[in-house]
């Protein structure tokens, strides 16, 4: 689907930054945050080359003349006929709903284990936004210890999200959650009418259950294709053969595509940064400006 | 209006099998957008370029390489890629199954339901037996050409399965350093609890609608017809010093128990 490739593209081209900034509120506190990715995109790290070894890169182009766009010369539109837009700026749809896109507004709070897997869809790290952690602490070490998650709508880029803020480790984190409207009912689907089955056979199941209960190993959550791309990887270079030689800036796969390697680096720098005894004790608004300057 | 079924499977559980259907249990209703050159209003094309010599690259001639350092990379053969695709397979192995609440919800992707194929009485014990004993089964299995794992539910008397994503692709919160300051205060931590606790309901998620969906596309027909939407923006109420949190919590303590 290009639609989501070019939105991807356009999301990563800056390199890593937060999706979104921000406030958290509960009662009457507030929280400023940025939000960053906590899952990185599926799929090995293979790149794409020309027949000749030399990587290639995607460029937006322009559809007539195929003369290259830089990020400047691209704007948002919505087809409404064939083949006529209306531009939509970011402004603009934040302008729908300002508030909800600047605040996470924290009106409930649930047990964090009543929320149905069905409807979690990505993950987020939560980073303190301000000059000041304290009530980001605050927030994380009562909600990891009561075992509750935050529940409240927000706008981030172009859509809303139902979303469930919760903590592990003193890390605050945001799970955004589908809408019931996108989840099918099993009628919507087409399942048959529920059955009763036979005890004897649910029995014989339960028993089965009860054989392989076990706790979740990790190593189960592995991909079976990356380990045999990287033995193939490793004859290869023992017989090196069809090794090129790139361009210094091509990091290798070993540092995740250089993802995950950055974004590790920058939430840390962002979630040890921002607290400290000597910081804490600092005029808040000297640290204020200085977050304003990394933006 | 019943849906197709994307796959056909057999969940294997030792020597009971369940055939099953694939149906997916999500629906995408996200406002598409695409991207246009600025001046003329119309898509943009992608194109492939050579970094080297900034020559256009045409798709068919692409091959796949693996970056092993600075510097290097592994190139491949189509067919060498082809012979690593996982062999193709109509079984859903079941290895083990797990308490649901020691699975990080990070995981799980994309849900789909399991109909039965055929003959639903394996099917229904399977169901009840998963919601008898509060069990999911951690399921493996090859769909068009990519493995997959997932969990295996009972949902609402059916079943389900949740793709998951693989170990490497969640960022362990382990890894990163919480931040740090002077302890919190016991009466902080106390009016916080309380705070939390009164706000503490239900998760009922009927109660929540994307409205913003809708007022997108009004805000597409405005522009259409030439209107000029207002742009208004939102500043956020900035945060309390550090000195002023005890306070804040005490104000929105009173807040809740005046509304209760």
């Amino acid at each position: 689907m290009p639609s989501e490739a070019e939105e991807f593209d356009l999301e990563s081209s800056g390199g890593i930054r937060s999706f979104w900034t921000g406030t958290i509120t509960f009662g009457l506190v507030t929280v400023p945050v940025a939000l960053y990715s906590a899952t990185r995109s599926r799929g090995t790290a293979l790149r794409m080359v020309a027949p000749e070894g030399e990587p290639v890169q995607r460029k937006y182009v322009c559809s007539k003349d195929e003369e290259p766009l830089e990020l400047d010369d691209l704007v948002r539109g919505y087809e409404i006929e064939k083949g006529k837009f209306v531009v939509v700026t970011d402004d603009e749809l934040e302008s729908i709903e300002p508030r909800k896109s600047r605040e996470i507004d924290l009106k409930l709070f649930v047990d964090r284990d009543a929320i149905d897997p069905v409807y979690f869809d990505r993950g987020y790290f939560l980073v303190p936004g301000g000059g000041t952690n304290k009530a980001y602490r605050l927030l994380a070490e009562v909600m990891e210890k009561k075992k509750f998650a935050g529940i409240a709508t927000f706008v981030m880029r172009d859509k809303e999200y139902l979303v469930a803020i919760m903590a592990d480790d003193g890390i605050l984190r945001a799970e955004t959650l589908r809408f019931q409207d996108e989840i099918r009912e099993p009628g919507d689907v087409g399942l048959p009418k529920k059955a009763k089955a036979s005890a004897a056979e649910v029995k014989k199941f339960e028993a089965q259950i009860g054989r392989r209960a076990k706790k979740l190993d990790l190593r189960e959550l592995t991909d079976d294709y990356e380990k045999r791309l990287e033995k193939l990887v490793a004859a290869k270079q023992r017989k090196h053969e069809d090794i090129v030689k790139v361009s210094e800036e091509e990091k290798p796969a070993d540092e995740g595509g250089g993802e995950v390697v950055d974004l590790l680096a920058v939430l840390s720098k962002s979630l040890g940064g921002s607290g400290g005894r000597k910081a804490a004790r600092k005029a808040p608004e000297r640290k204020r400006s200085a977050a304003a300057k990394k933006k | 209006m019943a849906a197709r079924a994307i796959w056909k499977g057999i969940i294997r559980l030792g020597t009971a099998k369940v055939p099953v259907k694939l149906y997916s249990a999500v629906t995408d209703r996200t406002v598409h957008f695409r991207l246009l050159h600025k001046t003329d209003k119309q898509p943009v094309r992608q194109k492939l370029i050579s970094s080297e010599s900034a020559e256009p690259v045409e798709y068919s001639d692409v091959r796949k390489a693996f970056p092993i350092d600075r510097g290097h990379m592994v190139v491949f053969e189509a067919e060498e890629l082809e012979k690593l695709k996982p062999k193709e397979s109509r079984d859903i192995e079941i290895t083990r199954f797990v308490d649901p609440a020691g699975v990080d919800p990070r995981f799980y992707d994309r849900a789909y339901y399991l109909g039965p194929d055929g003959d639903a009485k394996a099917y229904f014990a399977a169901a009840e037996a998963l919601a008898k004993k509060g069990k999911e089964g951690i399921a493996r299995w090859v769909m068009r050409d990519r493995e997959y794992v997932g969990a295996l539910r009972e949902e609402d008397g059916y079943l389900m399965l949740i793709t998951m994503r693989h170990a490497d692709e969640i960022i362990d919160a382990s890894a990163l350093k919480p931040p740090a300051g002077r302890p919190l205060q016991k009466r902080e931590v106390e009016m916080a609890e309380q705070l939390l606790t009164a706000l503490h309901g239900e998760f009922d998620p009927s109660e929540y609608h994307d409205e913003y969906r809708a007022r997108v596309m009004d805000l597409v027909e405005q522009k259409a017809k030439g209107r000029k939407p207002k742009i208004a923006k939102f500043r956020p109420r900035t945060a309390k010093k550090d000195d002023q949190l005890d306070d804040v919590l005490a104000a929105s303590l009173a807040k809740v128990k005046k509304s209760a």
